[in-house]
């Protein structure tokens, strides 16, 4: 085959047009850099990474949980004790990924070219409260029943209350452990990906615009 | 735990103080970041 003939039937390739694409978007020194700017030393861009740390602990957990089943989560110490893991990993999550959302907020993170980064971390947050919401729901408890007894009155007055049934506790459950956080897994592999694609925002300027 | 919590109340400002213990820790946790020092290593460039 000649050069000529081959690069025209790689050019026809789809796989080998995607890796072109793969390497001029995201390289791998982008994907996993060794060094960083110098304003990249600063506590502030903790949050995000202690955001998915928490995130692994609350998936592992919940993993277990799912296998086990309520009965034992409210019944055994060790079904308490993961019960609590994932309670707590929750509360970190929220409370870090909140830290992160006021970090980006303040250095102005959609700068660049990177709304969308910002646009899909919006989501990851509507995403996450949604499925912290049907995790709620899912405790087997009379928590679970007063908060779904009461939110009812809320989806039906929001017209959703037939499509989205807080009182039924398969469908609350199963988007809990199965739709909800593929999303939110989903979602954050994206957010990264985006992150490490265009790298850390630069600081603000003493002009308004990005510093040189 | 199963007790109620007390609420903290100042003008139209209703909440409870566990809810208000969080939010203080966050914007307390928030400015030590501001200001601590962050150790540098060797795989930073300068």
């Amino acid at each position: 085959m000649s050069e000529q003939t081959l690069e025209t039937s790689n050019d026809r390739s789809w796989t080998f047009r995607t890796r072109q694409w793969v390497d001029r978007v995201l390289p791998m020194d982008h994907l996993l850099p060794h060094r960083q700017p110098y304003y990249v030393g600063s506590w502030v861009y903790v949050f995000g990474v202690v955001t998915i740390a928490a995130l692994v602990w609350v998936v592992v957990s919940g993993v277990v949980l799912s296998f086990m089943g309520p009965q034992w989560w409210h019944d055994s110490s060790l079904g308490h004790f993961f019960n609590s893991l994932h309670f707590w990993s929750v509360q970190l999550f929220f409370l870090f990924m909140v830290l992160h959302l006021w970090g980006q907020y303040f250095m102005a993170g959609w700068r660049d070219g990177r709304a969308a980064t910002w646009m899909i971390g919006v989501v990851i947050f509507a995403a996450s409260i949604l499925t912290a919401f049907t995790g709620y729901l899912s405790q087997q408890n009379f928590a679970s029943q007063f908060i779904a007894v009461n939110a009812k009155d809320a989806m039906n007055a929001g017209g959703i209350g037939a499509f989205f049934n807080v009182l039924n506790f398969g469908q609350m459950y199963g988007l809990h452990i199965m739709l909800l956080p593929i999303t939110v897994t989903f979602l954050v592999v994206v957010h990264i990906v985006m992150v490490r694609a265009r790298g850390v925002v630069k600081p603000i300027g003493p002009e308004g615009g990005s510093a040189s | 735990m199963d007790a109620p919590a007390h609420y903290f109340d100042w003008g139209f400002i209703h909440i409870s103080y566990p809810n208000l213990l969080v939010i203080v820790l966050m914007i307390v946790l928030f400015g030590i970041a501001l200001v601590a020092p962050f150790p540098h290593g060797s795989d930073r460039d300068v």
